[in-house]
C-alpha cells in the first residue's frame, strides 16, 4: 500500500535513509550465498512463515470444498469431486438472491453515509481555533471505536428497545412506540446509526494527518487571489487530501461485500432477516448452523472473488484516472 | 528519519492546518460560520456520549424504572444492589479471568510473530523478500472464508481450548506492517557496528532493535491487546463449554437472552429475561478497562495508525 500520506519531518530533514527508499538494486545472489549470508534470518522467518501458511493460506485451498463432497470429522479438503454443483444451487437459490441485494444495499448505504462523513467532521475539526476544545473533541469521538462490538450492539438494542430512549423521544412527540429492533424496515438505518456512531471520529485521524501536510503556502496564494475562506477549502484543502480520500474509498469498495459480518449477526434476528440477512450471515447459517459446509463455502468463495474483484478494479480506475492507487 | 516519538505524531495532529488566523479577518459569515461549528462538535460530543452515560444510568437503576422508559442521563432508584448481583457471581468472575488470559496469551503470541516477521521484513537486502512482503500483504485482499477456517481449526483438534482464541489471528498484517516501517527508519549504523563487533542477527534483534522499539512495541501491545479483549467470534465459533467463555460471549449470551439460566437464572429475582440493569452492568464492567486506560493509551493509537499510514 502506498498512501500518500507524507511524513514533513523526512523530507526537512536530508540526513539517514529517504522516506521512500529507493530499491536496493538486486544483487544476482544465488540462493545458496543467500543462506550462507542470512541464514539467521530465514530461521527467524520459519514460526511467523507457518503462521500464514498454516492459518492463511491452507483455508484458501480449503475453498475446493466448494467443488467437492464434504463429510464433517473427514478431509478438510473433501470427499470426491462434485463440480459446480454447489455453485448451480446457490445460483437457482432464491434465498441467495435476497442476501446478495441485502449485501450491496447496506455496502451502498455505508459508502454513501458512512464514509464522507469523516472527511466532514475532519474539516470542522480543522477550523477549529483552540487546541484544547479540539483535543476533547477528538478523544471523545475516537473512543466508541475501542469498545466491542458486543457492548456496540448491546448499547443499541437498549436504545431502541421499547423502553428505551429512542421510544421515548418518539412518545413524547405523540407518536406510537415501535420495538424499532424488530421492523425489517428500520434495520438498514439503525445498522447506518451505529456504524456511524462507531466509526466516525476514528476516520478523522488519516485526515486531520493529510490536512496538516498542505502547504501554508497555497493558503496564502489563495488569499492574495481573493480566495474566501469556503473557496480556500474547495480549491486549496479537499485537492490536498484527495489522496488519502481516494485511498481510504479504495479500501472501502474493497469491503463492500464484507459489511459488518458479526454486527449483524448481534443485531438481526428472524423477524428482521429479510433485510438484514446478508451473505456472510447466510453463509454462517447454512454452514455452521444447517452444517452444509460445502455450499456455504461455495457462496464464501463467491464473496471473496467479488471482493478481491472489487478492490482490483477500483484501484485499477483510481491509477487510470486520478493517478492514485494503492499499488 | 521519521519521526517515530508517538507524542511528537500526535502532536502533529493539534497543529492547525494552513496558516496562523486571527480573527481580525475573520469575514462576518467565517465568524458565524465559527459559531455553528463549535455546536455542531459540541453536538458530535454529546451524541458519541450519550449512549455511555445511558448505560451507566441503568446500571444505577431499579428495574422498575428501565422497564417503564424512565432512565435516561439520571438513575432512577438509586441502588448498588445489581453491581452486588453480578459481582457475586462466579460465572461473571470466571468469564472475566477467561477474557484476561486470552488476552494476554494471544498478545503475547502476536508480539513475538509480529517483532520477528517485520524484521526480517526490514532488511532491504534479503533474498527472498517480496516474495515474504507479498504472502503477507495479499492475505489482506483475500481470504480463506469462515467455513475453511473453520473446518481447519477444528481438524486441527482446536476447538475448545485456547488455541483456536489465540493463534488463528496472531499476526494483523495492519501491525505487521507498521512495525516494518518502524524497523526500516531505524539506522542501519547501530546494526552493522553491532555485527562488527561479533554479535548474530538474534543478538543484534534482542540486544540492540528491540531496546530502540520501545514506544512502537508499546503501540503494538496496546493495539493487540485491545482487540483480543474485544474480540468474541472466534470464541463464539470454537468455545460450546461455558467455563471457558471469555466475557464478551458471556454477554452477548445475555443480550441475545441466551445465558443459561443457571448463571444469572440464580440471582431469582426476574428469572424469565435477563433483567436490563443486569446488562447494563455486566457492559459498564466489560468496558470499564478499556474506558480507564483509554486517555492515557489514546496518542499511542493515533500515532500507532499513522505510523502506518505513512511509511507504507
Amino acid at each position: 500500500m502506498t498512501t500518500q500520506v507524507r511524513e514533513p519531518a523526512a523530507e526537512a530533514a536530508p540526513t539517514g535513509k529517504p522516506p521512500k527508499a529507493p530499491r536496493t538494486p538486486r544483487y544476482k545472489t544465488t540462493w545458496r550465498k543467500a543462506w550462507k549470508r542470512d541464514w539467521q534470518l530465514y530461521t527467524l522467518v520459519i514460526v511467523p512463515l507457518l503462521f500464514f501458511l498454516v492459518f492463511r493460506y491452507a483455508p484458501m485451498l480449503g475453498n475446493v470444498i466448494a467443488f467437492r463432497k464434504f463429510i464433517p470429522g473427514g478431509s478438510i479438503y473433501g470427499e470426491t469431486w462434485v463440480g459446480l454443483r454447489y455453485v448451480k444451487m446457490f445460483i437457482n437459490d432464491p434465498n441467495f438472491w435476497e442476501v446478495f441485494g441485502n449485501t450491496m444495499a447496506l455496502g451502498a448505504l455505508s459508502l454513501v453515509f458512512v464514509f464522507p462523513l469523516p472527511i466532514v467532521l475532519a474539516l470542522l475539526l480543522n477550523e477549529v481555533r483552540s487546541r484544547y476544545f479540539k483535543r476533547f473533541v477528538q478523544t471523545v469521538s475516537y473512543l466508541p471505536h475501542f469498545l466491542s462490538i458486543v457492548i456496540v450492539a448491546g448499547m443499541v438494542m437498549q436504545l431502541v428497545s421499547l423502553e428505551g430512549t429512542v421510544n421515548q423521544v418518539v412518545r413524547a412527540f405523540g407518536g406510537e412506540p415501535t420495538s424499532f429492533i424488530q421492523e425489517p424496515d428500520w434495520f438498514r438505518s439503525i445498522y447506518v446509526s451505529s456504524e456511524i456512531w462507531q466509526t466516525v471520529g476514528w476516520g478523522t485521524i488519516l485526515y486531520l494527518a493529510a490536512l496538516t501536510t498542505i502547504d501554508t503556502q497555497l493558503y496564502e496564494a489563495a488569499r492574495i487571489d481573493g480566495a474566501n475562506r469556503w473557496q480556500q477549502t474547495w480549491h486549496v484543502t479537499l485537492p490536498g487530501i484527495r489522496p488519502t480520500m481516494i485511498t481510504l474509498l479504495i479500501l472501502n469498495i474493497g469491503t463492500f461485500m464484507a459489511v459488518g459480518f458479526e454486527k449483524v449477526l448481534l443485531l438481526y434476528n428472524p423477524l428482521t432477516y429479510p433485510t438484514a440477512d446478508v451473505i456472510s450471515t447466510y453463509l454462517y447459517r447454512v454452514g455452521l448452523v444447517s452444517n452444509n459446509f460445502s455450499y456455504a463455502a461455495a457462496i464464501g468463495l463467491f464473496e471473496s472473488i467479488i471482493g478481491l474483484t472489487l478492490i482490483l478494479s477500483a484501484n485499477a480506475i483510481s491509477r487510470r484516472t486520478v493517478g492514485t492507487s494503492l499499488w | 528519519m521519521v519521526t517515530t516519538d508517538p507524542t511528537a505524531l500526535a502532536a502533529r495532529l493539534d497543529k492547525p492546518a494552513g496558516p496562523r488566523r486571527t480573527s481580525l479577518d475573520d469575514s462576518r459569515g467565517y465568524r458565524i460560520f465559527r459559531v455553528v461549528n463549535v455546536v455542531v462538535l459540541l453536538g458530535v460530543v454529546v451524541v458519541t456520549l450519550y449512549p455511555f452515560v445511558n448505560i451507566v444510568a441503568q446500571s444505577f437503576s431499579s428495574e422498575v424504572f428501565i422497564r417503564t422508559g424512565q432512565v435516561n442521563l439520571v438513575p432512577r432508584g438509586f441502588n448498588f444492589d445489581t453491581y452486588r448481583l453480578v459481582a457475586s457471581d462466579p460465572v461473571f468472575w470466571n468469564s472475566y479471568l477467561n477474557t484476561v488470559l486470552y488476552t494476554v496469551t494471544a498478545t503475547a503470541i502476536s508480539i513475538v510473530l509480529t517483532t520477528i516477521y517485520a524484521y526480517v521484513l526490514s532488511k532491504h537486502k534479503l533474498k527472498g523478500r517480496g516474495l515474504l512482503v507479498g504472502i503477507a500483504v495479499f492475505t489482506m485482499f483475500f481470504n480463506g472464508g469462515l467455513i475453511p477456517n473453520y473446518v481447519l481449526v477444528n481438524g486441527l483438534g482446536m476447538t475448545n481450548t485456547i488455541w483456536a482464541i489465540v493463534l488463528p489471528n496472531a499476526i494483523s498484517v495492519f501491525n505487521l506492517l507498521v512495525m516494518k516501517a518502524f524497523f526500516e527508519s531505524l539506522p542501519t549504523e547501530l546494526e552493522e557496528a553491532a555485527a562488527i563487533d561479533g554479535l548474530n542477527t538474534y543478538g543484534i534483534l534482542l540486544k540492540i532493535v528491540l531496546p530502540l522499539s520501545k514506544a512502537v512495541l508499546a503501540t503494538m501491545i496496546l493495539f493487540y491487546a485491545v482487540a483480543n479483549w474485544n474480540s468474541w467470534f472466534q470464541a463464539f465459533l470454537y468455545l460450546d463449554r461455558a467455563d471457558l467463555f471469555p466475557v464478551t460471549v458471556y454477554l452477548r449470551n445475555m443480550i441475545a437472552g441466551a445465558t443459561s439460566a443457571t448463571s444469572v437464572g440464580a440471582v431469582e429475582t426476574n428469572a424469565v429475561a435477563i433483567s436490563a440493569n443486569i446488562k447494563a452492568v455486566t457492559m459498564v464492567l466489560t468496558v470499564l478497562p478499556i474506558v480507564v486506560v483509554y486517555p492515557f493509551i489514546q496518542r499511542y493509537f493515533v500515532s500507532g495508525v499513522m505510523l502506518g499510514a505513512v511509511k507504507q
